[in-house]
């Protein structure tokens, strides 16, 4: 080799081969079905682990360099926001509740998605999906604490958030995104990064950040946004790994296509049926609105998957079963679940209202077809028993779907004043289902499905008190013990009106509670 | 005249999280590693068997033979969440980046005698498959340990490793001229050379350990704390005598990093061991015997670095091992 | 199956740094169309979109290295290809 000559410069595909493909080999000491356990119990074929593509690919050098900027960037906004009182500038105070349903149902899950992409980082047998994952699971140790960094200014300010973690473990509706992603982590590597990073993180993650941090930005919730645009920067990373993922597993062997096909339906309706939440969010709860849960539906799953499904069709994948029950409940999905956490404000952890009637005229305005026919009457009816003072609160626990765990409040695909509910056999015993998609589910692997966790079940059960707590006393009061063990404190629960969330917002802003709109003092 | 700046004073309601002011004793301000770590794990009501460990739940205590009261008793000393560890390493790697850089400017390898270049290529190359070995096993720990505290400090050390495998790839590519010849020699080294084999059958033992905290004994502690000063504390140092000051650029990154890491690692053994007599005879008994273990499959590296001194090499960075685990309140 | 035209999209952060990024995009995919939100720009083109890192390096006047872009994107849709000199999003249908 000539000392003379400059080195020959290898590409960024060659480069990255170099450093990063090499590393690995094929185990003599230890039988490599020993040092990779889990690769073969899901009827998945491998043949070969280096077909796998890296579409970005960053060395651990870049990696620290762009990741160490973006904090820099993160914090210097963060600490500003802190110091200027930042959350005195969104919109209204009612805004903050969506915080508090980010914080207590979905940065616990980014938490669980780092320790899933551990996993999957750990159990692929190559090393291309290896560092994948394990880049994944790095970044969303990044997203859990800096949404937590994020909100932390808010709790300090406003309740319903102070216990997030106890609260996601325990309160009835936060099982809907424990339940989706302990799902995942406990199905096999490929089920798990079929039902995440390719299901969630590139077909319905959209759904969770486009719309609702430009809703961030639209009302003046600044950390907010800049959190969720940085993190946004990652999952472009993450994206690509689920679209590697699936065409890495529908290429190495035709037997995948069926196996694949079935992972992808399951994950997209436990999926939609997670992004409930965010409907009403888009719909209900944020103040200054930036588009319909419809049209974002439309934009970001219709249009968007799409294309992606069409991608797909070459080989042998459809779109997700379904799919066009999820067109038909996007006219519905929002009011549906508004209306149910209307009924539930003295068991939720933030404070819902009434809508107003602007929001109710936007309401018409987007869903033609439903809105003034179907659920304005219902909202109508609440405001008035609320000007007699006898604000409607269901006190009956709602049954739960035995797989995506949210209410039986869905309606027929076929017809919006009828309940949609499924009922399955299995040993015996009956088991009840919210819709067709959660159905299928439940008797594939009704096994695993009648193991869960079930919140309601549980309170029933008694399991949801404190220890020590004696429910034979005179005079005991389940609701009131229950929420003690969800460390409800007060504020926490009931409706906005009257809160402490609402009084304070008034007396930092100066405002007045007969005219609103008119500064005080 | 004064200029008076008027920030809008308005009283909190609370100064941290419920979590944390249980554990601080009292709700106050706390700090950002304090946030974001304490509690992150889920620890009940959990849903499903996993398909893949169907004796045990999603997260287990189980999994490790260590008992704790409470997991959060493991605090980093470095006080490492995301944020400040991305921005340690990118300051750690602004330097790397500016030692290769200047090395391959001056073509400084390429100017070795080729006796040294061939020790490098054939000592430190088959090196990066180690580094690989020692992300996979820190990813177990990530994977499947109980709580945040200390699976958060071996994510970081998963992310490093990797970051160290592939600077040794860039010290072969530096010397090989990017056509990776050096790299390819160095997996067959690994693969069959006898000088290698009792090491890749060492860490191919080692992933198939099954308690977490006993592999991060084997690996941070022990194996780790042998292979380091072995390598890069003393041949870096031999080297540069040598005229091989030039590597020392090179690996000034593992220097720094190896000498950051060892904080975290004695912190975590000490808090286990201070737990219960049980968790300090079984943090010793696995010392003692990864040891002996670590120290048979690194005497061939250690003949081929330093030749007739290689026992006295290996006998010295054992002793000191021995003495930081004594510190750390093992007994070995 | 679905009647829908394949489209790709990259969305980035409305900032400083990224205003040549997206002049350079313009440039290079007629077909794009750039919507402007909050905080944020959503470039949609059917069936392909390029980065090109020396259209941006002639806007700019600078080098510019492609992978730099990350600190600044906030989703994307497509068949990915990356490479120092072009990032290509692509539906193969």
């Amino acid at each position: 080799m000539s000392t003379l000559e400059p080195p020959k410069k290898l590409s960024l595909k060659e480069k990255y081969a170099q450093m990063t493909r090499g590393l690995g080999w094929e185990t003599t000491y230890q039988p490599m079905d020993k040092v990779y356990p889990q690769t073969q119990f899901e009827g998945i074929k491998i043949h070969d682990w280096d077909k796998w593509e890296d579409p970005f690919r960053l060395t651990m050098d870049a990696y620290w360099k762009y990741q160490a900027e973006k904090e820099r960037k993160l914090y210097a906004i963060i600490d500003a926001f802190q110091q200027n009182n930042g959350q005195l500038n969104v919109s209204d105070g009612r805004y903050i509740n969506t915080l508090k349903l980010f914080l207590t149902g979905i940065s616990p899950e980014e938490y669980s998605a780092h320790r899933m992409f551990a996993m999957l980082g750990r159990n692929f047998a190559g090393v291309g999906p290896q560092i994948a994952a394990q880049m994944q699971s790095i970044d969303e140790l990044r997203h859990a604490q800096t949404q937590v960094h994020t909100i932390s200014h808010y709790n300090k300010y406003f309740n319903g958030m102070h216990d997030f973690r106890h609260m996601h473990d325990r309160v009835w509706y936060l099982s809907v995104p424990k339940s989706y992603f302990e799902d995942a982590m406990t199905a096999g590597p490929f089920e798990g990064i079929v039902a995440i990073s390719f299901s969630f993180e590139y077909v319905l993650t959209n759904l969770i950040f486009m719309p609702f941090m430009s809703a961030a930005a639209y009302n003046g919730d600044m950390a907010t946004v800049t959190f969720g645009f940085s993190a946004q920067s990652d999952e472009a990373r993450h994206m690509t790994l689920g679209i590697e993922c699936i065409k890495f597993l529908l290429e190495q062997d035709p037997a995948n296509v069926p196996i694949v096909q079935r992972y992808i339906d399951k994950w997209f309706w436990r999926g939609f049926r997670l992004l409930t939440l965010v409907s009403m969010m888009l719909d209900f709860m944020v103040p200054k609105k930036i588009m319909s849960w419809k049209e974002a539906w439309d934009i970001y799953f219709v249009q968007n998957g799409g294309s992606l499904f069409n991608d797909l069709e070459r080989y042998g994948i459809r779109m997700p079963k379904y799919w066009e029950e999820t067109v038909i409940a996007a006219d519905r999905l929002s009011c549906e679940a508004w209306n149910t956490f209307y009924n539930y404000a003295a068991a939720a952890n933030f404070n819902p209202w009434c809508p107003s009637d602007e929001n109710m005229d936007w309401m018409s305005q987007k869903y033609p077809e439903t809105f003034d026919k179907y659920y304005r009457p219902r909202f109508e009816h609440y405001r008035e028993l609320e000007k007699k003072g006898e604000r409607w609160y269901n006190t009956t626990l709602p049954m739960l779907c035995q797989v995506c765990q949210i209410p039986l409040i869905f309606s027929e695909p076929d017809d919006p004043t009828q309940t949609c509910y499924r009922e399955s056999s299995h040993r015996g015993m009956a088991y009840h289902t919210c819709s067709n998609g959660c159905k299928d589910i439940f008797d594939h692997e009704p096994e695993k499905y009648v193991q869960s966790w079930l919140p309601v079940h549980q309170i029933y059960q008694g399991n949801c008190f404190n220890p020590g707590t004696d429910p034979t006393v005179d005079g005991f009061n389940p609701l009131a013990a229950v929420l003690e063990y969800y460390h409800f404190g007060p504020g926490d629960n009931m409706d906005y009106a009257g809160s402490p969330d609402e009084a304070n917002w008034m007396q930092w802003k100066g405002l007045s509670k007969e005219d609103p709109t008119k500064k005080v003092a | 005249m004064s200029v008076e700046i008027k920030t809008a004073a308005i009283a909190p309601v609370r100064h941290t999280f419920s979590n944390v002011a249980r554990r601080l004793g009292a709700d106050k301000p706390a700090s950002r590693y304090q946030e974001a770590t304490f509690d992150m794990q889920s620890d009940c009501n959990f849903h499903y068997r996993p398909l893949w460990d169907p004796d045990r739940e999603l997260y287990d205590r189980r999994r490790t033979a260590i008992v704790m009261k409470d997991w959060y008793a493991f605090k980093d000393p470095r006080q490492f969440y995301y944020g400040t560890y991305v921005l340690s390493r990118s300051r750690l790697q602004d330097t790397a980046e500016k030692n290769f850089e200047f090395v391959e400017k001056h073509g400084a390898l390429a100017g070795l005698p080729k006796g040294l270049t061939r020790r490098i290529k054939a000592i430190m190359l088959p090196l990066r498959h180690v580094e690989y070995a020692a992300n996979l096993n820190n990813c177990y720990i990530s994977a499947y340990g109980w709580g945040a505290a200390v699976t958060q400090a071996t994510t970081y050390a998963m992310m490093d490793r990797l970051g160290i495998a592939q600077y040794l790839s860039r010290i072969g590519l530096l010397i090989d001229g990017n056509t990776g010849e050096s790299l390819k020699a160095a997996k067959q080294s690994w693969l069959a050379d006898p000088v290698w084999q009792p090491l890749r059958k060492f860490v191919e033992d080692s992933f198939v350990v099954k308690d977490w905290f006993e592999l991060c004994v084997a690996q941070n502690l022990v194996f780790d704390g042998l292979l380091y000063p072995l390598v890069y504390g003393r041949f870096g140092g031999e080297l540069s005598q040598q005229g091989g000051s030039v590597v020392a650029m090179l690996t000034e990154f593992m220097d720094d990093w190896y000498a950051e890491s060892i904080k975290w690692v004695d912190a975590f053994i000490k808090t286990a061991a201070a737990e219960s007599p049980e968790n300090m005879q079984l943090l010793s008994t696995w010392t003692h015997d990864w040891m002996v273990r670590a120290a048979d499959a690194l005497a061939p590296l250690a003949t081929l670095m330093y030749f007739e001194d290689a026992r006295p090499a290996l006998d010295e960075v054992r002793a000191n091992l021995q003495a930081r685990i004594a510190k750390a309140g093992l007994q070995t | 199956m679905s009647k829908v035209e394949s489209t790709v999209f990259l969305a980035l952060q409305a900032n400083d740094d990224t205003r040549q990024i997206i002049e350079a995009i313009e440039i290079d995919n007629p077909h794009a169309v750039v919507n402007r939100m909050p905080a944020m720009v959503k470039i949609d083109a059917t069936r392909r979109l390029v980065v090109k890192r020396k259209t941006i390096e002639e806007i700019t006047g600078m080098d510019f290295d492609l992978q730099s872009f990350h600190v600044n994107l906030v989703s994307l849709s497509g068949n990915i290809d990356e490479t120092e000199d072009e990032l290509v999003l692509e539906w193969k249908r």
